[in-house]
């Protein structure tokens, strides 16, 4: 008989930073204890405390442990599993008071609080690898209630009804999009999930096909019943290996047990899903470049109309959503319209998730609420900015989306507030910057991803953006005037007009947003030749204060000898030799080396 | 997959198996805590414990928490179970074994009825 149930988190981050190991350990300890009959070791998804990876969680007392490493197991399983002694400091802190006194239960820890898990809710509770198990979670029966006791119709009202947008970016009503692609009267078409999730720092689409991949074949075959397709393809980047081998063996199970095939729940509805890799090219996210690459030619857009509605993959009728959109929707048929109405603001239902990255304390996956502000996810569930530095920015939209500042913090979060101060929701990707960061580099690292990522295919995104770059290297080199900073402007407007898909047309909104929050930083760029926050190399330089005591290791240190000066005297550094590489800034034991 | 009820069917047999990770309604638990100290499974709590976990199983009991703590000091009446009902009323069995186990949980947890006999009270 079990009586704990161990669950290991098996997502990306938590097995780079080693649960695997953990799971070895636990397997071992617990068999040379003779418990492996009475203890079970689950590997999940993720929890989204990727920070303080990785995560093990004991049950029934739902202990949560943090930063396991192999050599804790040993103690864990002989004071938890045999004595029953929670090992107090392993766990995760939030859930304990000073003394080290468990206190709170998860759901009531700051990280938690705030948050509502809808398209996350079996991740880091279930095994993805075991069928049975989602069914105990209520999986597949939103299939089967759809396939026995709802019309197609009954279907996509209901999707209409609840209000879900599409969580890729762009926030097009889901029940719109089947509503059209159901009308197309062709015999063949096709449902594609776009799990090309390529947004640097974002990791929600991943999350969830590792953490519950069932969700989004349940959710396809919905689709498919409602608009009348026969078959399925999830295009997803090979980068994912994790999600692409669970939701390969997702598919495997669905197919051994009739919930993907020939007749399934007995009726006459019939549908398969094939899984095709990407090989990470952003531009494929774009849905006629995705389609364009489903069919094994290059991956490029092409002009809409026509709408991918009635001529998709391989030219056949096909409709296209996100994979956090397909991950509510199970949720919607079994709940109700109603109920995911609930949640949310007017015009933005349900939840999102966001993956928290950059300058913050709890990195990780978050899934709130619409409407929730900035300010409760950065402070509140981020846990703040590290190091007692001052927020300035974040952003949002990966390379589409813009930067909101700091004096817009209580900003909701919901599709019409974020395009209303020229960002955008995007795919989830939520990085914070404090007051180390420059505005103007941040635009750069943007424009310096997109024209790597520019297709090439139109003119005004492959030559457009690498003028902007220019521009952008001109003003952090300090050799841009007044006149550049207009020019930029205008170039991006024009390239927001004229690109052909969408990777264009948003590829300057990283530009437009910093000029619109941040100008006075592209000012001090450009006349006053300085970078306020010390980040753009060509306009600063090291220098050594009176606080030297000519101890000489910054001398030894550095790579270019750019240092001279005496023992015990004043050292000084040669601007034309160095290098801007901060070593001797890091090293230096009296803070006498300063940077301006 | 031909029906619905064969999907139930499953769900049934592993909702009793997932059943460990938390149940629906905390504030509706009753809690049954094992002492497992060294005290506790050197007089025998480790049958009792899994005892427990199979009646629980087995006559499918929701909002029953089978957990276990350290020593619970009265180290010469181990095996020492306590029963926690969620208005937080506490019973303390005492010198506990795999049948005994049985009766409590048939006459406390399902019929609701304290075991006298083993109570703490009725301790020698």
């Amino acid at each position: 008989m079990i009586r704990n149930h161990i669950l290991v988190c098996g997502g990306t981050g938590c097995t780079s930073s080693g649960s695997q190991k953990v799971i070895e350990a636990l397997n071992t300890e617990l068999a040379n204890n003779n418990l492996q009959d009475e203890v079970k070791v689950v590997m999940t998804g993720c929890f989204g405390l990727c920070a303080l990876g990785p995560i093990m969680i004991v049950y029934p007392e739902g202990a949560f442990y943090s930063r396991v490493a192999p050599e804790m197991i040993p103690e864990i399983v002989s004071e938890h599993i045999i004595k029953g002694r929670v090992v107090k400091k392993y766990l995760y802190t939030d859930t304990t008071d000073e003394k080290g006194i468990e206190h709170d239960s998860l759901s009531d820890t700051d990280f938690y609080k705030k948050q509502k898990r809808v398209a996350l809710r079996n991740c880091g509770v279930i095994n993805p690898e075991n069928i049975d198990e989602y069914i105990a979670y209520d999986g597949y029966e939103a299939l089967g209630k759809v396939l026995t006791e709802m019309t197609p119709a009954e279907v996509i009202q209901c999707i209409k009804d609840s209000g879900l947008r599409g969580r890729g970016g762009a926030g097009f009503p889901t029940g719109l999009k089947w509503d059209l692609a159901s009308r197309n009267k062709s015999k063949i078409k096709y449902v594609c999930c776009n799990a090309d999730e390529g947004d640097p720092g974002a990791f929600m689409d991943r999350s969830v096909l590792e953490g519950d991949p069932h969700a989004i074949i349940e959710a396809m075959s919905i689709a498919a019943y409602a608009v009348g397709a026969c078959k399925g393809f999830v295009y997803i980047r090979a980068e994912y290996p994790i999600a692409v081998r669970r939701l390969q063996i997702a598919i495997n199970q669905a197919k051994e047990y009739g919930l993907l095939g020939e007749n399934i729940f007995g009726t006459d509805f019939s549908f398969d899903i094939e899984i095709r890799l990407g090989a990470g090219a952003f531009v494929c996210g774009e849905e006629t470049a995705l389609m364009t690459s489903i069919e094994g030619n290059r991956g490029e857009p092409r002009p809409r109309p026509p709408f991918p509605s009635d001529k998709g993959i391989f030219s056949i009728p096909t409709m296209n959503n996100n994979v956090e959109t397909y991950a509510n929707i199970p949720q919607i048929i079994l709940k109700g319209a109603d109920w995911f109405a609930s949640m949310g603001t007017e015009k933005s239902k349900g939840t999102k998730v966001f993956a928290l990255g950059g300058k913050i304390v709890n990195t990780g996956l978050v899934e709130i609420p619409m409407g929730t502000t900035l300010r409760e996810i950065i402070e509140d569930i981020g846990g703040g900015i590290p190091n007692g530095k001052k927020f300035k920015a974040a952003q949002t939209g990966g390379p589409s989306g813009g930067c909101i500042p700091a004096s817009l913090i209580d900003t909701p979060i919901d599709y019409d507030s974020l395009a209303a101060i020229g960002s955008m929701m995007g795919s989830g990707g939520l990085i914070v910057m404090d007051e180390d960061n420059c505005m103007v580099d941040i635009a750069k690292f943007f424009l310096e991803f997109t024209v790597d990522e520019s297709c090439g295919k139109c003119t005004p995104c492959r030559i457009g953006t690498k003028r902007l770059l220019e521009y952008l290297e001109k003003i952090t080199e300090g050799k841009a005037t007044m006149q550049d900073l207009d020019d930029l402007e205008e170039l991006c407007y024009y390239i927001k007009d004229n690109a052909l898909c969408g990777l264009g047309q948003t590829a300057p909104n990283p530009i437009l947003s910093t000029l619109r929050y941040f100008k006075d930083e592209y000012i001090a760029h450009v006349v006053d030749k300085k970078c306020p926050a010390g980040v753009c190399k060509s306009l600063m330089q090291y220098k050594i204060t009176d606080a030297c005591k000519g101890c000489t290791l910054c001398a030894r240190k550095c790579p270019v000898g750019a240092i001279s000066g005496a023992v015990k005297e004043k050292h000084t550094i040669d601007p034309a030799k160095c290098i801007k590489c901060g070593v001797c800034m890091a090293g230096c034991k009296f803070n006498a080396i300063i940077k301006e | 997959m031909k029906s619905l009820e064969e999907l139930r069917a499953i769900k049934a047999k592993m909702q009793n198996s997932v059943q460990l990770r938390g149940v629906e309604d905390e504030d509706s638990v009753t809690r049954v805590v094992v002492g497992m100290a060294t005290c506790g499974i050197a007089a025998g709590a480790r049958p009792v414990l899994n005892k427990f976990i199979e009646e629980v199983q087995n006559r499918g009991l929701k909002n029953v928490l089978v957990t276990q703590t350290g020593c619970i000091g009265v180290c010469r009446l181990e095996p020492i179970v306590e029963v926690i009902t969620p208005t937080g009323e506490k019973t303390t069995y005492v010198k506990m074994n795999a049948d005994k186990v049985a009766k409590v949980v048939h006459e406390h947890l399902v019929n609701n009825k304290v075991v006298d006999e083993y109570t703490i009270a009725n301790a020698d």
